[in-house]
Formats: C-alpha cells, sequence, structure tokens
C-alpha cells in the first residue's frame, strides 16, 4: 500500500472557480443589494417604488408624447406636447428682442464661447491675454450688440431683453461684479482699522439678513427715491444692482473663510520680504486664499444663478418668466407641465454643469494640501 | 571692539509714510464718504417725498386697512388697522417656516442616511433626490407645485379622500380637527408637569452616574412621564376630545383644519428643495467622524446603538448644526417667495399689498427687513451659543 501511494505522482488539480455568488455580477448584487434581510426589503420597496413613477413618466415624456407640428392640433397622443416648447422656443430663449436683430445676441455669446473656452483648455497658450480681453474688452462689445445704438445698430431698449440671453446677461453681470467686491468686502472685514472693520461687517451682515426679494422690492422701489430729481435708472439695472450687493456679501464670507485659513506666517513672509498690504494680498495671500475656497465660490455663483430668476417678481422676462407668460397664453392652456418640466431642465444643466467643473477645478488645484 | 553706545534713532520717515497716520487718514477719509453718501441719500428721499406728497412717519399704522387676507391666524377683516396687517404677515411667514423647518429637517435626516446605505439602490436614488432638487430654482420648484400639480387637482365634488377623513381637492386639503372639551385641560397640565418631572429626573440620573456609575433607564421614564401619564389622564376622565371631520356641504367642506393650497405649494417646495442641502450636510457630518471613533468604542466594548448615541451622534452632530441653522435661516428667507403664488405672508401683505396702497416704501420695506435682520440675528446668536458649547477642548 505504501508503495502504490509512493508511486503515485501527484498531479495538480485545476482551480475550483469561485462559489458563483461571490464574484462577477452576482456577486456584485448579493453584496450591494441583498445583504441582509431589512437591505433586501428596502431594495424590492425601492424596485417597487421605481417601478410605480419611472415607465409612466418615460410614457408621458417620450412614448406617447408629441414632438412634431405647429399648433395645439397636432398635441393628440395624450402624452408630453413638446411642440409647445418648440413653438415658444425663440421667446424662451430671447424674449421679446426682435427677431431681426436675434443675429446679435447670437453674434456676443458665439464670442463669449470662442473666448472662454480655451480657458478651460490645459497649457493654451496667451491665456493671461484671454482673460484680460474677456474681462476688460468683452463686456463693452457685448453691451454694444444687445443694446445698440452705436456703429449703425439700432438701439434694443432692456425692456425688450427676456427669456434665456437675459437669464444669462444677469447672472453674468452678477458673477462677474460680486466677486471683486466681495474680496474688497472680506478684506475689509479682516482689516486693522476699526472703522473699516464696522462698515464691512455692517454691509454684510445687513445684505445676508434679508431675502434677495427685499432687496429686490427695495431696488425697484426705494432706489428712484434714493436718486435726485430726474435721474431714472432702468428696471435691468436696479435688479442688477440688488443682486450684486446682495451676493458680494456671501461671496465675502466665503472669501473670509480662505483668508482665515491661510497661515500667518505668510502674511509675515510677505511683510518680511517689504511687500506692501496690495501686493502681499495680490501677490501671496489671495491666490492661496481663493483656491482654498474655489467650492464655496462656485456655490455662491450656482446659488446666483438660481436666484436670478426672482427678477419676475418685479416685472422682468427671465427664462421662467417666458415660460410662465407663455403657460398662461390661452391658445396654448394646459400645458404647463412642459413648460415648467423645460426651464428646469435648462437650469439644472447650467447648475449641474458648474458644480461639476468646480470638482474638477478642485481635483485639478489641490497641490500638495491633501494628507 | 564693540560700541556700546545705542543705535542712532531710526532714520525719520515722512509723516505720509507712517502707519499710524496712514490708517487715521484712510480711516477719517472712509467715514466722511460714507456719511456724505448717506446725507446726499436721505436728502433726496426727503425730497422726493415731499414733492410726492407723501407723508413719513408711522402713522399709517392706525389707519384702516380695507382689504381681506386670504389667510390669517389671529383675528383679522376688512376692518383691522394696517399695523395688524403687518402681524398677520408676521404670524403667516413664522407659521410656514416653522412648518417647512420641521418637515425638511425630517426629509433631510432620512435623505441624508440614505445616501450613505450600503445598500448601492437606495445610496443611488437619494443622490438622485439631492442632485435634481438641489440645482433647480426655488422659485420654479414653487410656480410648479402651485400651477401645475395643485391646480389640477379635482374639484370639492371629486375629491381624493383617505378613510373619508382627509380630503384633497383644488381649494386644499382637508383634516379632521382635535376639538378639546373642557376636561381635556387637565391632560394638559399633566402633560407639562410630565416634562418637568422628566427634565428633573435626567439631571438627577445625570449627577447619579456621575458619583456611582449606576446608569438609570432615563428614556424608558420620561416617555412614561411625558406620553403615558397624560395617557391614563386622558382615559380616566373619559376620552375628552371629539374630532371635527370635514363635511362636503355645497360647493366645498365645511369644519376641520384646512390647509389652503398656496401654503401646501410653498411648504411642499420649500421642504423638498431644503431638504435635498440638509442631506448633504447630514452625510458630511456623519462622514466627518473618523472610523478610528467607531473602531475605539467597540475596542472598549460598546454595543452598536451605544456607539451611535454616546460616540457617534455627539460628535457628528457638532459638525451638522452650524450649517444646518444657516439652512433654516435661508428656509426662512426663502418663504418670503411666498408671494408669487400668492400666500400671504409678510411680504406679500405687508411689502406688497400694504405698499400699494398707503405708499409709504421706505417705512414698509425698512420694518420688512428689520423682522427678518432680528430673525437671522437670534439664529446667530443661537448659533454662537452651541458653538462655544461644543467647541473642541484641546489641550
Amino acid at each position: 500500500m505504501a508503495e502504490s501511494g509512493q508511486n503515485q505522482k501527484f498531479e495538480r488539480l485545476e482551480d475550483l472557480p469561485p462559489p458563483v455568488m461571490a464574484v462577477g455580477i452576482l456577486g456584485w448584487v448579493r453584496n450591494n443589494l441583498f445583504s441582509s434581510l431589512s437591505n433586501s426589503t428596502l431594495t424590492i420597496v425601492a424596485l417597487y417604488l421605481l417601478y410605480l413613477a419611472i415607465p409612466p413618466v418615460v410614457n408621458w415624456a417620450i412614448i406617447t408624447a408629441d414632438w412634431i407640428g405647429s399648433g395645439r392640433e397636432d398635441c393628440t397622443s395624450g402624452g408630453a406636447c413638446w411642440v409647445f416648447i418648440y413653438a415658444r422656443l425663440n421667446q424662451f430663449i430671447y424674449g421679446f428682442y426682435p427677431e431681426a436683430q436675434q443675429w446679435r445676441v447670437n453674434l456676443a455669446f458665439a464670442l463669449l464661447l470662442v473666448l472662454f473656452v480655451p480657458l478651460l483648455i490645459k497649457n493654451f497658450p496667451y491665456k493671461t491675454w484671454l482673460g484680460f480681453l474677456l474681462l476688460l474688452v468683452y463686456p463693452v462689445v457685448a453691451f454694444l450688440l444687445f443694446y445698440g445704438g452705436a456703429l449703425g445698430l439700432p438701439v434694443v431698449s432692456t425692456d425688450q431683453w427676456g427669456g434665456l440671453m437675459l437669464t444669462l446677461v444677469i447672472s453674468a453681470v452678477g458673477m462677474v461684479a460680486s466677486l471683486p467686491l466681495g474680496i474688497l468686502l472680506a478684506l475689509g472685514r479682516r482689516s486693522q482699522m476699526p472703522i473699516v472693520r464696522a462698515f464691512s461687517v455692517a454691509f454684510i451682515e445687513l445684505w445676508r439678513g434679508v431675502p434677495l426679494i427685499t432687496v429686490l422690492f427695495m431696488s425697484s422701489v426705494m432706489l428712484p427715491l434714493f436718486l435726485p430729481e430726474g435721474v431714472t435708472f432702468d428696471k435691468l439695472l436696479r435688479a442688477l444692482i440688488g443682486i450684486t450687493l446682495f451676493e458680494s456679501a456671501y461671496m465675502a464670507e466665503v472669501v473670509r473663510g480662505g483668508l482665515q485659513a491661510i497661515p500667518s506666517g505668510q502674511y509675515e513672509a510677505a511683510k518680511a520680504l517689504g511687500l506692501n498690504f496690495w501686493k502681499s494680498m495680490s501677490l501671496i495671500v489671495l491666490p492661496q486664499a481663493l483656491k482654498l475656497v474655489i467650492p464655496g465660490i462656485v456655490n455662491t455663483l450656482i446659488a446666483l444663478f438660481k436666484d436670478t430668476t426672482l427678477v419676475i417678481i418685479i416685472g422682468l422676462f427671465d427664462i421662467l418668466g417666458a415660460v410662465e407668460a407663455a403657460i398662461k397664453d390661452p391658445s396654448w392652456l394646459g400645458y404647463a407641465v412642459e413648460g415648467y418640466v423645460f426651464a428646469a431642465l435648462i437650469f439644472w444643466i447650467f447648475c449641474y454643469g458648474m458644480s461639476r467643473y468646480s470638482q474638477a477645478l478642485e481635483r485639478k488645484l489641490s497641490t500638495g494640501h491633501k494628507r | 571692539m564693540t560700541d556700546e553706545k545705542p543705535t542712532a534713532t531710526p532714520p525719520r520717515t515722512a509723516f505720509w509714510n507712517n502707519p499710524t497716520f496712514r490708517s487715521l487718514a484712510f480711516q477719517i477719509i472712509v467715514l466722511a464718504s460714507v456719511g456724505a453718501f448717506f446725507a446726499y441719500i436721505v436728502n433726496n428721499t426727503l425730497t422726493n417725498m415731499a414733492q410726492r406728497g407723501i407723508s413719513t412717519g408711522f402713522g399709517f399704522l392706525d389707519l384702516k386697512a380695507g382689504f381681506g387676507i386670504l389667510m390669517s391666524l389671529i383675528e383679522y377683516d376688512e376692518t383691522y388697522t394696517y399695523g395688524r396687517t403687518f402681524f398677520v404677515g408676521l404670524l403667516n411667514t413664522l407659521l410656514v417656516s416653522f412648518l417647512g423647518i420641521l418637515l425638511a429637517t425630517l426629509l433631510g435626516f432620512v435623505i441624508g442616511i440614505a445616501r450613505l446605505s450600503r445598500n448601492w439602490l437606495i445610496a443611488r436614488i437619494a443622490a438622485a433626490y439631492i442632485e435634481v432638487f438641489r440645482n433647480i430654482p426655488l422659485l420654479l420648484q414653487i410656480l410648479f407645485w402651485y400651477f401645475a400639480v395643485l391646480s389640477a387637482l379635482p374639484s370639492p365634488r371629486q375629491s381624493l379622500s383617505l378613510m373619508d377623513l382627509f380630503f384633497v381637492n383644488v381649494r386644499g386639503l382637508y383634516m379632521p380637527a382635535p376639538q378639546p372639551e373642557p376636561a381635556f385641560s387637565a391632560v394638559g397640565a399633566v402633560f407639562a408637569l410630565g416634562i418637568v418631572a422628566s427634565l428633573v429626573v435626567a439631571r438627577w440620573a445625570h449627577r447619579r452616574q456621575d458619583l456611582t456609575g449606576e446608569q438609570f433607564p432615563v428614556l424608558l421614564t420620561s416617555l412614561g412621564l411625558v406620553i403615558g401619564l397624560p395617557l391614563i389622564v386622558f382615559a380616566v376622565s373619559g376620552f375628552p376630545l371629539t374630532w371635527d371631520i370635514p363635511v362636503l356641504q355645497g360647493f366645498n367642506f365645511r369644519g376641520g383644519l384646512s390647509l389652503i393650497p398656496e401654503l401646501v405649494a410653498l411648504l411642499l417646495a420649500l421642504s423638498i428643495y431644503t431638504a435635498a442641502f440638509i442631506a448633504e450636510i447630514v452625510r458630511a457630518g456623519i462622514l466627518a467622524v473618523s472610523h478610528g471613533q467607531t473602531e475605539a468604542a467597540s475596542a472598549l466594548g460598546l454595543r452598536t446603538p451605544l456607539t451611535l448615541r454616546l460616540v457617534v451622534i455627539p460628535q457628528a452632530l457638532r459638525v451638522i448644526i452650524p450649517p444646518l441653522t444657516s439652512q433654516y435661516l435661508n428656509l426662512t428667507k426663502n418663504s418670503s417667495l411666498a408671494t408669487a403664488v400668492g400666500y400671504p405672508d409678510l411680504v406679500a401683505v405687508w411689502a406688497g399689498t400694504t405698499l400699494n396702497q398707503t405708499g409709504q416704501a421706505v417705512e414698509i420695506i425698512l420694518m420688512t427687513m428689520a423682522v427678518y435682520l432680528t430673525i437671522s440675528l437670534l439664529i446667530s446668536l443661537f448659533m454662537n451659543w452651541y458653538n462655544k458649547k461644543t467647541a473642541l477642548v484641546e489641550r
């Protein structure tokens, strides 16, 4: 017996495959969806709720929806009536901007894209020049294109602006104007000078303590009282002033957070190099501080973008205002859901895009602070 | 050879390079320009108002308002004064903020915890909820609920009903209202007594545990005192509570408790929107408690519920509460969007209708702003107190 055992050659058996339930799709499903009794119950309940919710929505929005046509008569199938959006698209994008002049709006936004997209590309040369053009030259060009009144362009007064275009104008102006103002306020709040500090604190806390709607009411009702006789401000300009002041207070608090996070050694080193206040801030402290608070700044910008919808309360027609007007149009009654879904989709794309971009930027700029 | 003599006085700088002088001069300039700016504005305002024949002052508060308000928590009709409309609006704002905070907190905590669930599907659904609702403007959501959902509900005669007690229709939400009888006040008194007693018990138990290490079932005792005892009194006194159930009479429901659709739309939008932000705060707070803490707790032999209650939740709350209060503040301020659907809150009633009728723009806007500023000041006072109380004490 012993001999036979010795003569037997050792043969390696094939590895057994891992249990079916532990790897692959089944393993994943078991680990992530049915790991315990309570988890399985949750999964089944959630699947059932999704089954209740998703098919009717897909059915309404896509399968039985009407996509082509020109009027109300074409919406017969009982699903969503996207014809309504298509028919009103021009108003949703340009408001009451005269159709013959709409190329100016298109040109201005095309220019913006041409100038802005290269800034997002890594290693693109001449970024400084582009930024310079974008911040100092472009606003003038855009204003000329939108408003006209020079170079043979007829004037399009601001009460004809509307739709998505107005939303973008208000948010762009608000964003560009509130950041520098916010930085100044944040520096003021951390200043050694008691009077400057007191004013900054008062300004910031006042605007942060009241709702934007009262600020807009104030800018539309009280601003005309503040101005000397005969001077009037455009309604859009009044809204812009209100929004900028309001958002700059929030921006200031975000920037202050960044300033506080910079170790005092940096301030002292800048002083030791003989830099004066503005140089030490702009060359040493602010570049580091702003980098730290990019998520906060983008969150404030997203909030600003969403807040622009409030201008409809003082009678401006941004994209939500245009949708509201179209819904109440007697020839298109009953398509409120489609209108709101369209506006929500537009806002969602912009806001989600911004938050995703900020996350990417944060990863790119996190140079050596990670532990 | 070292020179023992003190070095010469530093070279004199010109006085305009002296930092003290500079800061003083700069501050005087700032003060003067801000002062001049305000003087200019006040002067312009006074001239403008004089020209338009608007009287200044708060005399208008005693005038008869002469307009009705859709919903009021205090007694109100057209014959009351403008001063009264201010309080009606203020109370409506506080009501919707309070209910909104309650709902948003509940929903936000559920979604935030679901976002961290080990169940992939639940975590995905929670993430989708957060990404969808916080990226759509609140005003749009309010309008959507009001004009697209609630106005598509059936008329009173075809109301949707739940067990014939709750009814939903285009005019609002109707539910049974409790009607306490005189004997019910005893139950209330016992309830209040129970709260006081359980506070005393909690203090005593805490002190005893500090001294002897013995634990006392505080939660069970308090539940018994606050809920059990009043229930017993309620039963003994013969259930002195009847329900006023809404009944369809003519074209609408009578009786019961009703919520107007404006309030329902506002409440839904506010709580769904704010819950998305609260969920993120809750998630961040729970993630902020390092895993080492949980491991250390289980190394000490604490069971999971105790670990949660004594180690994880107190530390997570320290991270959660400050941003949570600022979300509450945001919700209160956002409730001013009520004016878009016509819910009679402070901004709609006061800075809207009253302002249009009286033309007292300055006084009314200042009063409105003062209300919101007071609320936000109170909340930040609370936050500072809480931060000081729970701040990490480091060696």
